[in-house]
Protein backbone atom coordinates (compact mmCIF):
# COMPACT_ATOMS: atom_id res chain seq x y z
CA UNK A 1 0.00 0.00 0.00
CA UNK A 2 1.30 3.36 -0.90
CA UNK A 3 1.55 5.29 2.31
CA UNK A 4 2.05 9.00 2.42
CA UNK A 5 3.53 10.96 5.17
CA UNK A 6 0.65 12.66 6.89
CA UNK A 7 0.85 15.37 9.37
CA UNK A 8 -1.94 14.45 11.66
CA UNK A 9 -1.84 17.80 13.34
CA UNK A 10 -2.90 19.49 10.10
CA UNK A 11 -5.84 18.86 7.77
CA UNK A 12 -8.03 18.01 10.71
CA UNK A 13 -5.97 14.86 11.40
CA UNK A 14 -7.40 13.11 8.37
CA UNK A 15 -5.70 9.73 7.84
CA UNK A 16 -5.26 8.98 4.17
CA UNK A 17 -3.93 5.81 2.61
CA UNK A 18 -3.74 5.52 -1.15
CA UNK A 19 -4.03 2.14 -2.77
CA UNK A 20 -5.49 0.38 -5.78
CA UNK A 21 -8.64 -1.69 -5.94
CA UNK A 22 -6.64 -4.83 -6.64
CA UNK A 23 -4.49 -4.38 -3.62
CA UNK A 24 -7.23 -3.63 -1.17
CA UNK A 25 -9.38 -6.48 -2.44
CA UNK A 26 -6.47 -8.89 -2.30
CA UNK A 27 -5.52 -7.55 1.11
CA UNK A 28 -8.96 -8.49 2.32
CA UNK A 29 -9.05 -11.84 0.61
CA UNK A 30 -5.60 -12.97 1.64
CA UNK A 31 -6.09 -12.00 5.26
CA UNK A 32 -9.39 -13.77 5.73
CA UNK A 33 -8.74 -17.17 4.16
CA UNK A 34 -11.47 -19.27 5.66
CA UNK A 35 -10.56 -22.89 5.33
CA UNK A 36 -12.87 -25.82 4.84
CA UNK A 37 -12.38 -28.40 7.57
CA UNK A 38 -11.18 -31.33 5.51
CA UNK A 39 -9.22 -33.75 7.66
CA UNK A 40 -9.22 -37.07 5.84
CA UNK A 41 -6.44 -38.84 7.73
CA UNK A 42 -3.49 -38.19 10.04
CA UNK A 43 -2.65 -34.92 8.26
CA UNK A 44 -5.94 -33.71 9.71
CA UNK A 45 -4.38 -33.92 13.16
CA UNK A 46 -1.58 -31.61 12.07
CA UNK A 47 -4.15 -29.32 10.48
CA UNK A 48 -6.07 -29.21 13.76
CA UNK A 49 -2.84 -28.49 15.60
CA UNK A 50 -2.22 -25.61 13.22
CA UNK A 51 -5.60 -24.22 14.11
CA UNK A 52 -5.18 -24.63 17.85
CA UNK A 53 -3.54 -22.27 20.30
CA UNK A 54 0.13 -23.21 19.89
CA UNK A 55 0.29 -22.43 16.19
CA UNK A 56 -2.87 -20.33 16.04
CA UNK A 57 -4.21 -19.91 12.54
CA UNK A 58 -6.51 -17.14 13.71
CA UNK A 59 -3.55 -14.79 13.50
CA UNK A 60 -3.64 -15.17 9.73
CA UNK A 61 -7.38 -14.74 9.59
CA UNK A 62 -7.66 -18.42 8.74
CA UNK A 63 -10.69 -19.78 10.50
CA UNK A 64 -11.96 -23.29 9.85
CA UNK A 65 -15.50 -23.48 8.60
CA UNK A 66 -17.67 -26.55 8.52
CA UNK A 67 -19.46 -25.53 5.33
CA UNK A 68 -17.94 -25.26 1.86
CA UNK A 69 -20.24 -22.33 1.15
CA UNK A 70 -18.41 -20.24 3.74
CA UNK A 71 -14.92 -21.38 2.82
CA UNK A 72 -12.29 -19.89 0.52
CA UNK A 73 -9.59 -22.52 0.71
CA UNK A 74 -9.88 -26.27 0.86
CA UNK A 75 -7.01 -27.92 2.72
CA UNK A 76 -7.10 -31.54 1.61
CA UNK A 77 -5.40 -33.11 4.63
CA UNK A 78 -5.02 -36.82 4.15
CA UNK A 79 -5.59 -39.85 1.98
CA UNK A 80 -8.28 -39.48 -0.63
CA UNK A 81 -9.94 -42.80 -1.32
CA UNK A 82 -11.70 -43.54 -4.57
CA UNK A 83 -14.94 -43.94 -2.71
CA UNK A 84 -14.62 -40.41 -1.39
CA UNK A 85 -13.48 -38.81 -4.66
CA UNK A 86 -16.94 -37.81 -5.82
CA UNK A 87 -17.61 -36.02 -2.55
CA UNK A 88 -14.46 -33.91 -2.70
CA UNK A 89 -15.51 -32.82 -6.17
CA UNK A 90 -18.98 -31.98 -4.91
CA UNK A 91 -17.62 -29.97 -1.98
CA UNK A 92 -15.20 -28.16 -4.26
CA UNK A 93 -18.05 -27.22 -6.57
CA UNK A 94 -20.04 -25.90 -3.61
CA UNK A 95 -17.30 -23.47 -2.64
CA UNK A 96 -17.84 -19.95 -3.90
CA UNK A 97 -15.24 -18.34 -6.11
CA UNK A 98 -12.55 -17.26 -5.61
CA UNK A 99 -11.43 -20.57 -4.17
CA UNK A 100 -8.11 -22.23 -3.63
CA UNK A 101 -6.95 -25.73 -2.82
CA UNK A 102 -3.98 -26.78 -0.72
CA UNK A 103 -2.97 -30.41 -1.08
CA UNK A 104 -1.43 -31.33 2.25
CA UNK A 105 0.91 -34.29 2.62
CA UNK A 106 2.18 -37.09 0.43
CA UNK A 107 -1.13 -38.94 0.19
CA UNK A 108 -3.01 -35.96 -1.17
CA UNK A 109 -0.13 -35.05 -3.47
CA UNK A 110 0.58 -38.40 -5.11
CA UNK A 111 -1.24 -41.13 -3.22
CA UNK A 112 1.86 -41.47 -1.06
CA UNK A 113 2.53 -44.86 0.42
CA UNK A 114 -0.92 -46.10 -0.59
CA UNK A 115 0.04 -47.43 -3.99
CA UNK A 116 -3.13 -49.51 -4.03
CA UNK A 117 -6.41 -50.00 -5.84
CA UNK A 118 -8.50 -47.92 -3.45
CA UNK A 119 -6.55 -44.65 -3.26
CA UNK A 120 -6.70 -41.72 -5.65
CA UNK A 121 -3.15 -41.18 -6.87
CA UNK A 122 -3.05 -37.46 -6.21
CA UNK A 123 -5.98 -35.20 -5.46
CA UNK A 124 -5.13 -33.16 -8.57
CA UNK A 125 -6.74 -35.90 -10.62
CA UNK A 126 -10.07 -34.64 -9.29
CA UNK A 127 -9.72 -30.93 -8.49
CA UNK A 128 -7.15 -28.28 -9.46
CA UNK A 129 -4.54 -27.68 -6.76
CA UNK A 130 -2.78 -24.41 -6.02
CA UNK A 131 -0.21 -25.56 -3.50
CA UNK A 132 1.36 -28.91 -2.68
CA UNK A 133 2.80 -29.39 0.79
CA UNK A 134 5.36 -32.18 1.09
CA UNK A 135 5.67 -34.30 4.19
CA UNK A 136 4.17 -37.30 5.92
CA UNK A 137 2.61 -35.64 7.74
CA UNK A 138 3.74 -32.02 7.25
CA UNK A 139 4.43 -30.16 10.46
CA UNK A 140 2.03 -27.36 11.38
CA UNK A 141 4.84 -24.96 10.47
CA UNK A 142 4.70 -26.29 6.92
CA UNK A 143 1.00 -25.66 6.72
CA UNK A 144 1.46 -22.17 8.16
CA UNK A 145 4.14 -21.47 5.58
CA UNK A 146 1.87 -22.88 2.91
CA UNK A 147 -0.94 -20.55 3.91
CA UNK A 148 1.51 -17.66 3.84
CA UNK A 149 2.63 -18.68 0.35
CA UNK A 150 -0.98 -18.83 -0.73
CA UNK A 151 -1.51 -15.34 0.67
CA UNK A 152 1.50 -14.21 -1.35
CA UNK A 153 0.03 -15.82 -4.44
CA UNK A 154 -3.30 -14.12 -3.91
CA UNK A 155 -1.67 -10.74 -3.41
CA UNK A 156 0.46 -11.13 -6.52
CA UNK A 157 -2.56 -11.60 -8.78
CA UNK A 158 -5.06 -9.07 -9.98
CA UNK A 159 -8.25 -9.18 -7.98
CA UNK A 160 -10.54 -9.03 -10.99
CA UNK A 161 -9.21 -12.02 -12.84
CA UNK A 162 -7.49 -13.65 -9.91
CA UNK A 163 -9.50 -16.74 -10.68
CA UNK A 164 -8.54 -17.67 -14.14
CA UNK A 165 -10.47 -20.79 -14.92
CA UNK A 166 -8.40 -23.44 -13.19
CA UNK A 167 -9.67 -26.64 -14.62
CA UNK A 168 -8.36 -30.07 -15.13
CA UNK A 169 -10.14 -30.40 -18.41
CA UNK B 1 -9.09 -59.27 -14.36
CA UNK B 2 -5.50 -60.51 -14.46
CA UNK B 3 -4.96 -64.27 -14.64
CA UNK B 4 -3.62 -65.71 -11.44
CA UNK B 5 -0.09 -67.03 -11.50
CA UNK B 6 0.93 -68.93 -8.39
CA UNK B 7 3.50 -67.02 -6.41
CA UNK B 8 5.12 -69.49 -4.08
CA UNK B 9 6.62 -67.07 -1.67
CA UNK B 10 8.27 -64.99 -4.37
CA UNK B 11 8.40 -61.99 -2.13
CA UNK B 12 10.32 -63.72 0.60
CA UNK B 13 12.77 -65.65 -1.58
CA UNK B 14 15.30 -63.06 -2.74
CA UNK B 15 15.63 -61.50 0.68
CA UNK B 16 15.59 -64.20 3.26
CA UNK B 17 16.15 -67.87 3.68
CA UNK B 18 15.93 -69.55 7.04
CA UNK B 19 19.27 -70.71 8.39
CA UNK B 20 17.74 -73.63 10.21
CA UNK B 21 14.91 -75.99 9.54
CA UNK B 22 11.60 -74.33 10.23
CA UNK B 23 8.56 -76.51 10.48
CA UNK B 24 6.07 -75.57 7.76
CA UNK B 25 3.23 -75.53 10.26
CA UNK B 26 2.74 -74.75 13.90
CA UNK B 27 2.72 -78.09 15.76
CA UNK B 28 -0.67 -79.58 16.56
CA UNK B 29 -1.74 -81.40 19.67
CA UNK B 30 -4.52 -83.91 20.05
CA UNK B 31 -7.77 -82.57 21.46
CA UNK B 32 -7.64 -85.17 24.24
CA UNK B 33 -4.69 -83.30 25.79
CA UNK B 34 -7.08 -80.66 27.11
CA UNK B 35 -10.11 -81.89 29.01
CA UNK B 36 -12.24 -78.74 28.49
CA UNK B 37 -11.72 -78.89 24.76
CA UNK B 38 -12.25 -82.63 24.70
CA UNK B 39 -15.64 -82.21 26.37
CA UNK B 40 -16.58 -79.44 23.94
CA UNK B 41 -15.60 -81.54 20.97
CA UNK B 42 -17.66 -84.46 22.26
CA UNK B 43 -20.68 -82.16 22.51
CA UNK B 44 -20.19 -80.99 18.93
CA UNK B 45 -19.59 -84.51 17.64
CA UNK B 46 -22.78 -85.73 19.27
CA UNK B 47 -24.87 -83.54 16.97
CA UNK B 48 -22.74 -82.68 13.96
CA UNK B 49 -20.18 -84.27 11.72
CA UNK B 50 -16.62 -83.16 12.41
CA UNK B 51 -14.02 -83.83 9.74
CA UNK B 52 -10.95 -82.80 11.71
CA UNK B 53 -10.08 -81.34 15.10
CA UNK B 54 -6.84 -80.45 16.86
CA UNK B 55 -5.30 -77.95 19.24
CA UNK B 56 -2.94 -75.36 17.91
CA UNK B 57 -1.31 -72.64 20.05
CA UNK B 58 -3.71 -73.43 22.87
CA UNK B 59 -6.82 -73.04 20.73
CA UNK B 60 -9.04 -75.79 19.43
CA UNK B 61 -9.63 -75.88 15.68
CA UNK B 62 -12.67 -77.81 14.49
CA UNK B 63 -13.49 -78.51 10.85
CA UNK B 64 -17.18 -78.89 10.13
CA UNK B 65 -19.39 -79.07 7.07
CA UNK B 66 -20.56 -75.77 5.64
CA UNK B 67 -24.26 -76.59 6.04
CA UNK B 68 -23.85 -77.04 9.82
CA UNK B 69 -22.29 -73.67 10.61
CA UNK B 70 -25.39 -72.08 12.15
CA UNK B 71 -26.14 -75.16 14.26
CA UNK B 72 -22.58 -75.52 15.53
CA UNK B 73 -22.32 -71.86 16.48
CA UNK B 74 -25.72 -72.01 18.18
CA UNK B 75 -24.56 -75.02 20.17
CA UNK B 76 -21.34 -73.28 21.13
CA UNK B 77 -23.16 -70.15 22.18
CA UNK B 78 -26.12 -71.62 24.04
CA UNK B 79 -24.67 -74.72 25.63
CA UNK B 80 -20.89 -74.54 25.62
CA UNK B 81 -20.58 -70.94 26.88
CA UNK B 82 -18.69 -69.61 23.86
CA UNK B 83 -20.61 -66.37 23.98
CA UNK B 84 -18.54 -64.19 21.69
CA UNK B 85 -17.76 -64.32 18.01
CA UNK B 86 -14.58 -62.28 18.01
CA UNK B 87 -13.68 -62.64 14.37
CA UNK B 88 -14.81 -64.28 11.18
CA UNK B 89 -13.71 -64.08 7.60
CA UNK B 90 -12.62 -66.20 4.67
CA UNK B 91 -9.35 -67.39 3.16
CA UNK B 92 -8.84 -67.62 -0.59
CA UNK B 93 -7.65 -71.11 -1.55
CA UNK B 94 -9.00 -70.86 -5.10
CA UNK B 95 -5.64 -71.39 -6.77
CA UNK B 96 -4.87 -74.45 -4.68
CA UNK B 97 -8.15 -76.33 -4.52
CA UNK B 98 -10.83 -73.96 -5.88
CA UNK B 99 -12.28 -73.46 -2.40
CA UNK B 100 -12.78 -70.82 0.23
CA UNK B 101 -12.05 -71.54 3.86
CA UNK B 102 -14.37 -69.78 6.31
CA UNK B 103 -13.37 -69.43 9.93
CA UNK B 104 -15.28 -68.35 13.02
CA UNK B 105 -13.16 -67.41 16.03
CA UNK B 106 -15.11 -67.98 19.27
CA UNK B 107 -14.28 -66.86 22.80
CA UNK B 108 -15.61 -68.15 26.09
CA UNK B 109 -15.09 -65.71 28.94
CA UNK B 110 -16.21 -68.27 31.50
CA UNK B 111 -13.93 -71.06 30.36
CA UNK B 112 -11.16 -68.70 29.23
CA UNK B 113 -10.84 -70.66 26.01
CA UNK B 114 -10.90 -69.91 22.32
CA UNK B 115 -12.25 -72.20 19.63
CA UNK B 116 -11.93 -71.77 15.88
CA UNK B 117 -14.62 -73.30 13.70
CA UNK B 118 -13.51 -73.83 10.12
CA UNK B 119 -15.25 -75.03 7.01
CA UNK B 120 -14.67 -75.16 3.27
CA UNK B 121 -17.08 -73.93 0.61
CA UNK B 122 -16.92 -74.20 -3.14
CA UNK B 123 -16.30 -71.16 -5.30
CA UNK B 124 -19.63 -69.39 -5.77
CA UNK B 125 -21.36 -71.19 -2.91
CA UNK B 126 -23.15 -69.12 -0.26
CA UNK B 127 -22.97 -69.67 3.50
CA UNK B 128 -25.66 -69.49 6.15
CA UNK B 129 -25.63 -66.19 7.97
CA UNK B 130 -24.93 -66.33 11.73
CA UNK B 131 -26.04 -62.74 12.18
CA UNK B 132 -29.08 -63.88 14.19
CA UNK B 133 -26.73 -65.43 16.75
CA UNK B 134 -23.99 -62.83 16.89
CA UNK B 135 -24.50 -59.19 15.98
CA UNK B 136 -20.80 -58.90 15.25
CA UNK B 137 -21.33 -61.16 12.26
CA UNK B 138 -23.42 -58.44 10.64
CA UNK B 139 -20.48 -56.35 9.50
CA UNK B 140 -18.09 -59.29 9.27
CA UNK B 141 -20.30 -61.05 6.76
CA UNK B 142 -20.74 -57.86 4.79
CA UNK B 143 -16.97 -57.47 4.74
CA UNK B 144 -16.60 -61.08 3.64
CA UNK B 145 -19.00 -60.39 0.80
CA UNK B 146 -17.19 -57.18 -0.09
CA UNK B 147 -13.73 -58.65 -0.07
CA UNK B 148 -14.35 -62.18 -1.37
CA UNK B 149 -17.79 -62.15 -2.96
CA UNK B 150 -19.12 -64.82 -0.59
CA UNK B 151 -22.77 -64.20 0.14
CA UNK B 152 -24.42 -65.02 3.46
CA UNK B 153 -27.97 -66.37 3.17
CA UNK B 154 -30.40 -64.74 5.58
CA UNK B 155 -28.32 -61.65 6.20
CA UNK B 156 -30.57 -58.59 6.63
CA UNK B 157 -28.44 -56.18 4.57
CA UNK B 158 -26.14 -58.04 2.21
CA UNK B 159 -24.27 -55.11 0.69
CA UNK B 160 -20.69 -54.01 0.40
CA UNK B 161 -19.30 -52.43 3.55
CA UNK B 162 -15.99 -50.81 2.57
CA UNK B 163 -15.88 -50.44 -1.17
CA UNK B 164 -18.43 -48.28 -3.03
CA UNK B 165 -21.68 -50.02 -3.97
CA UNK B 166 -20.94 -49.71 -7.67
CA UNK B 167 -17.47 -51.25 -7.36
CA UNK B 168 -16.58 -54.21 -9.52
CA UNK B 169 -14.44 -57.04 -8.22
CA UNK B 170 -13.54 -58.29 -4.77
CA UNK B 171 -10.22 -56.88 -3.60
CA UNK B 172 -9.05 -59.60 -1.19
CA UNK B 173 -9.16 -62.33 -3.81
CA UNK B 174 -5.65 -63.37 -4.69
CA UNK B 175 -6.41 -62.79 -8.36
CA UNK B 176 -7.13 -59.12 -7.68
CA UNK B 177 -4.10 -56.96 -8.56
CA UNK B 178 -2.85 -54.75 -5.72
CA UNK B 179 -2.82 -51.61 -7.84
CA UNK B 180 -6.27 -52.31 -9.18
CA UNK B 181 -7.65 -53.58 -12.44
CA UNK B 182 -8.85 -51.47 -15.36
CA UNK B 183 -12.09 -50.60 -13.58
CA UNK B 184 -10.34 -49.54 -10.37
CA UNK B 185 -7.71 -47.47 -12.17
CA UNK B 186 -10.32 -45.28 -13.84
CA UNK B 187 -13.06 -45.46 -11.22
CA UNK B 188 -12.98 -41.87 -9.96
CA UNK B 189 -12.41 -40.38 -13.42
CA UNK B 190 -15.24 -42.38 -14.98
CA UNK B 191 -17.62 -41.60 -12.17
CA UNK B 192 -17.01 -37.86 -11.91
CA UNK B 193 -16.03 -36.74 -15.39
CA UNK B 194 -17.09 -39.62 -17.59
CA UNK B 195 -15.08 -41.96 -19.75
CA UNK B 196 -14.26 -39.28 -22.32
CA UNK B 197 -12.08 -37.53 -19.71
CA UNK B 198 -9.65 -40.42 -19.56
CA UNK B 199 -7.50 -39.01 -22.36
CA UNK B 200 -7.30 -35.58 -20.75
CA UNK B 201 -6.59 -36.64 -17.19
CA UNK B 202 -4.32 -39.49 -18.17
CA UNK B 203 -3.38 -42.71 -16.45
CA UNK B 204 -2.36 -42.86 -12.82
CA UNK B 205 1.30 -42.24 -12.08
CA UNK B 206 2.17 -45.20 -9.91
CA UNK B 207 5.83 -44.34 -9.28
CA UNK B 208 6.01 -41.27 -7.03
CA UNK B 209 9.82 -41.59 -6.92
CA UNK B 210 10.10 -41.09 -10.66
CA UNK B 211 12.64 -38.45 -11.70
CA UNK B 212 12.61 -37.14 -15.24
CA UNK B 213 16.20 -36.26 -16.08
CA UNK B 214 15.25 -33.88 -18.89
CA UNK B 215 12.51 -32.01 -17.05
CA UNK B 216 14.30 -29.11 -15.38
CA UNK B 217 11.03 -27.43 -14.37
CA UNK B 218 10.02 -29.94 -11.76
CA UNK B 219 13.19 -31.88 -10.94
CA UNK B 220 16.58 -30.83 -9.68
CA UNK B 221 19.46 -32.92 -10.92
CA UNK B 222 22.44 -34.26 -9.12
CA UNK B 223 25.87 -33.62 -10.52
CA UNK B 224 24.84 -31.31 -13.33
CA UNK B 225 22.62 -28.56 -12.05
CA UNK B 226 20.94 -26.26 -14.54
CA UNK B 227 18.68 -23.26 -13.95
CA UNK B 228 14.96 -23.95 -13.73
CA UNK B 229 13.27 -24.20 -17.07
CA UNK B 230 16.42 -24.85 -19.11
CA UNK B 231 15.89 -26.98 -22.16
CA UNK B 232 18.18 -29.96 -21.85
CA UNK B 233 19.11 -31.63 -25.06
CA UNK B 234 20.93 -34.52 -23.59
CA UNK B 235 24.48 -33.63 -24.68
CA UNK B 236 25.48 -31.73 -21.55
CA UNK B 237 29.03 -32.22 -20.31
CA UNK B 238 29.67 -35.16 -18.06
CA UNK B 239 30.46 -34.26 -14.51
CA UNK B 240 31.86 -36.73 -12.07
CA UNK B 241 29.39 -37.45 -9.28
CA UNK B 242 30.83 -37.70 -5.82
CA UNK B 243 29.21 -37.59 -2.45
CA UNK B 244 32.58 -37.50 -0.64
CA UNK B 245 34.29 -34.14 -0.51
CA UNK B 246 37.94 -34.14 -1.47
CA UNK B 247 39.93 -34.13 1.75
CA UNK B 248 36.76 -34.09 3.80
CA UNK B 249 35.82 -36.26 6.69
CA UNK B 250 35.28 -39.81 5.49
CA UNK B 251 31.55 -40.34 5.66
CA UNK B 252 30.33 -42.35 2.70
CA UNK B 253 32.14 -44.73 0.41
CA UNK B 254 32.86 -43.00 -2.83
CA UNK B 255 30.09 -43.44 -5.34
CA UNK B 256 31.35 -45.51 -8.22
CA UNK B 257 29.22 -44.70 -11.19
CA UNK B 258 30.55 -47.65 -13.17
CA UNK B 259 29.27 -50.17 -10.67
CA UNK B 260 25.86 -48.56 -10.26
CA UNK B 261 22.70 -49.95 -11.79
CA UNK B 262 20.15 -47.82 -13.58
CA UNK B 263 16.60 -49.02 -13.05
CA UNK B 264 14.57 -48.24 -16.13
CA UNK B 265 11.48 -50.23 -15.37
CA UNK B 266 9.29 -48.14 -13.04
CA UNK B 267 7.39 -51.25 -11.97
CA UNK B 268 10.59 -53.27 -11.33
Amino acid sequence: MAQHKINYTQDGGLPVALTSIDKIVNWGRSNSLWALTYGLACCGIEMMASGASRFDFDRYGTIFRASPRQADVMIVAGTLTKKHAEFIKRLYDQMTEPRWVISMGSCANTGGMFNTYATVQGVDRIIPVDLYLPGCAPRPETLQYGVMLLQKKIRANKAGNAQKPKRLM
Amino acid sequence: MRAYTPKDNVQAKPYYTDRFYVAPQVPKQAVESDEVFAADLEAIKAKFEVSDAYIQVGQMVVYIHAKDNYGVLELLKDELQYTQLTEMSAIDWLAKENKFEIFYQMLSMNKRKRVRIKMFIENGQAVNSVEKLFRSADWSEREMFDMFGIEANGHPFMKRILMPYDWQGHPLLKTYPLQGDEFAAWYEVDKIYGKEARDIIGPELRDPARVDRYDSDRFARLGHEVPKGTVITGDEPKIEQSYQEEGGVFMIKKFDKESSVVIDDPQR
